[in-house]
């Protein structure tokens, strides 16, 4: 019966392993990204974006929250969105998509890359990487 | 122990997988698009925020309407086709759906993209 598994529930499938946290992680990560971006979106709409920005100024704005993206908008006053309540959702936002990206990558680099050794490497070089984009993210966030 | 393949790159390359193949390549090159992009964006920042020469020219280059064509393209196709991913294996039952969900998909994309592209386009031609 090839539809038998195709028909199971997510909890019928288990969530047992490292791997198989990180696929229910990656479609719920997507999910809160989306969520995210409406609602920085709907902030900005609030903040003064109707009159004052652009469709592209709101896009940009609402893909990553942070009021650098804002500043070649012809908005009087960009201080709201430099409050710390935006840099603290955009720092959750850069939390949730650098780890979806990162394990993006992993799983790509898998597909082609086949021995344990290879894959261990690559490991390792996706922790170097999850650990300095946030880094560098939360510290362009924090200070600009 | 490594998986063994018997498949070659061109035998690969050949595989005709259809509609479902084309979104799972087009979502790849997107995240790897994207992932690239935020990279490179992230240490450009970086750098013009530590006062190093060259972040400003990195991020010279995404405001160029070219490379913003491309980018959107990797954002809004592997934004649509991750919803579509991320219901159908949410609500399994509606996997047997998957190509006429990926019609909708196109359906939902392809008119947007056509209007961000015009936009884009026009702007950076002086339009």
């Amino acid at each position: 019966m090839a539809n038998k598994s195709k028909n199971l529930s997510i909890v019928g499938r288990g969530l047992t392993n490292f791997e198989s946290i990180m696929w229910i992680f990656t479609r719920l990560s997507a999910l809160a990204m989306y969520a995210f971006i409406l609602f920085a979106i709907i902030g900005a709409l609030v903040m003064g974006a109707r009159t004052n920005m652009n469709m592209a100024d709101v896009l940009r704005w609402g893909f990553m929250p942070n009021v650098t993206h804002v500043q070649s908008t012809a908005l009087e006053d960009t201080g709201p969105f430099a409050s710390p309540f935006w840099k603290l959702v955009a720092s959750g936002l850069l939390l949730i998509a650098v780890g979806h990206g990162v394990h993006g990558l992993v799983v790509i680099a898998d597909d082609y890359i086949t021995s344990e050794r290879g894959r261990g490497i690559v490991r390792i070089f996706s922790i170097i990487m999850i650990l300095s984009m946030i880094f560098i993210g939360l510290y362009i966030l924090w200070t600009s | 122990m490594g998986l063994k393949r018997n498949v070659s790159l061109g035998t690969g390359l050949k595989y005709q997988g259809g509609g479902p193949m084309l979104v799972f390549v087009l979502h790849r090159i997107g995240g790897l698009g994207m992932a690239i992009f935020v990279t490179i964006h992230l240490l450009a920042s970086f750098m013009s925020a530590r006062g190093i020469e060259g972040g400003a020219f990195l991020n010279s280059i995404y405001e160029n309407w070219a490379f913003q064509v491309f980018i959107f393209f990797c954002a809004l196709f592997h934004a649509i086709n991750g919803l579509r991913i991320t219901i159908l294996d949410l609500w399994p039952r509606l996997i047997p759906y998957q190509r006429e969900a990926i019609w909708i998909e196109w359906a939902v994309f392809l008119p947007i993209y056509a209007i961000a592209v015009f936009i884009i386009v026009r702007a950076g031609l002086g339009g």
